[in-house]
């Protein structure tokens, strides 16, 4: 049986893959981002997941408003990443798990939800730049992904309660796939910011830091939120913060093994949280 | 309905119908070819995506609030501002009426 590993929230600003690119890492500007990571690719190097179930929301690579789905669940062999328009390098191709995708199909409306299904699916910098950050000794990571886009483009958006319940029942999809697999579900995005507006620049590191020690033991406290409360609190771009209650909704019972928050990175609350489900989290961390 | 947040519009479909055109031109920024094509003949490139007078003027003017106005959202519209070598400080900084560096110190002093 397959089964889920923990979870792992993180920000995806297109400007980390720049700085990837670039070696930047051990900057003054970049070093506080980047020193928080190498915990998160120990447990990744540790637990070796098969296969990352990854919550992203699309910046206009795959999606365009002519068809706008408000969830799309990836069932391809391979993922592509592609120019995005403002000079990230490519990233090379990604393999998929389609057994997997399907079975995450048939869980989640068999739960009364209504994915659009993709076949193809170009990946954006909010999958890529998460797959670096995350396996950064890796050309291309060494697992499979099951890419899960949820609409934060286009208002209305879903809420975070029904993102969440999403969650839930793409975890008790994994779950339930016969085969032998370990899987990390992955939210990226966020934490605070907002792009447009005269309000550019907002950011609530406050906010932020609420979130981070919510979402492990008492989510439901962040779900309450309408999604206009959450961009007042987090900034238009903010809203992000959804991928993450997807992620925390596939897991039961989490540990928070690590957390790591820096601001800015770009315009935005740089943050990181790994909660771990595998058995015996709970006791290593009583 | 939305609450109204100061200084933000909400990107619905309100929005997004009156923003079609122009974050269809953004979209196509995409692809390298068409960087060149709309950097080489901006007025051009817009008649061609069937821009509206208020979105043509607001890329004349590279005024992000005006293509906010006009329908654009942040997402498309960084591409465009990425042509004209833009990036999301530049961006932030244009639209709150900061110099560059103020913007960023703003971003920094939040963060605390």
């Amino acid at each position: 049986m397959a089964k889920i590993l923990g979870g792992i929230g993180t920000s995806h600003v297109p400007a980390i893959g720049r700085a990837i690119a670039r070696g930047e890492q051990q900057t003054p500007y970049w070093a506080p981002f980047f020193g928080g990571y190498p915990p998160a690719q120990r447990w990744l190097a540790k637990t070796r997941p098969d296969v990352a179930v990854v919550f992203y929301n699309d910046h206009g690579l795959n999606f365009f408003l002519d068809k706008m789905p408000t969830f799309a669940i990836g069932a391809a062999a391979e993922y592509r990443n592609a120019d995005e328009g403002w000079g990230l390098s490519v990233a090379p191709p990604v393999a998929g798990d389609p057994e997997l995708s399907w079975a995450i199909v048939e869980g989640v409306v068999a739960r009364d939800f209504d994915p659009t299904t993709c076949q193809e699916m170009l990946i954006d910098h909010a999958v890529t730049v998460p797959l670096q950050l995350l396996w950064p000794d890796h050309a291309a990571p060494p697992v499979r992904i099951v890419p899960i886009a949820i609409n934060t483009v286009q208002h209305p958006l879903p809420s975070a309660r029904r993102c969440f319940a999403l969650g839930q029942a793409v975890g008790a999809a994994i779950e339930a796939f016969p085969r032998d697999l370990d899987v990390v579900v992955i939210g990226t995005g966020g934490l605070s910011h907002q792009l447009d507006g005269e309000r550019a620049g907002f950011l609530n590191a406050a906010f932020d830091r609420e979130c981070l020690e919510k979402i492990v033991d008492e989510p439901e406290a962040l779900t309450r939120y309408t999604n206009d409360e959450l961009v007042e609190l987090a900034g238009t771009q903010g809203i992000e913060l959804l991928m993450w209650l997807a992620m925390r909704g596939a897991l039961r019972k989490p540990v928070r093994t690590h957390q790591h928050y820096h601001a800015p990175v770009s315009n935005t609350g740089g943050a990181l949280l790994v909660m771990d489900e595998t058995p015996g989290a709970a006791a290593l961390a009583a | 309905m939305s609450r109204t947040i100061p200084g933000t519009t909400l990107f619905d479909g309100e929005q997004a119908a009156k923003g079609y055109a122009l974050n269809k031109l953004c979209f196509s920024l995409n692809d390298a070819a068409n960087r060149a094509a709309f950097a080489a003949d901006e007025p051009a490139y817009c008649e061609r995506f069937g821009l509206n007078p208020a979105q043509k003027a607001a890329v004349a003017a590279r005024d992000v609030l005006a293509l906010i106005a006009a329908g654009g959202n942040i997402y498309y519209l960084a591409k465009m501002a990425g042509v004209w070598g833009l990036n999301v400080q530049d961006v932030g900084a244009q639209q709150t009426g900061m110099s560059v560096e103020a913007f960023k110190a703003k971003l920094q002093e939040q963060a605390a």
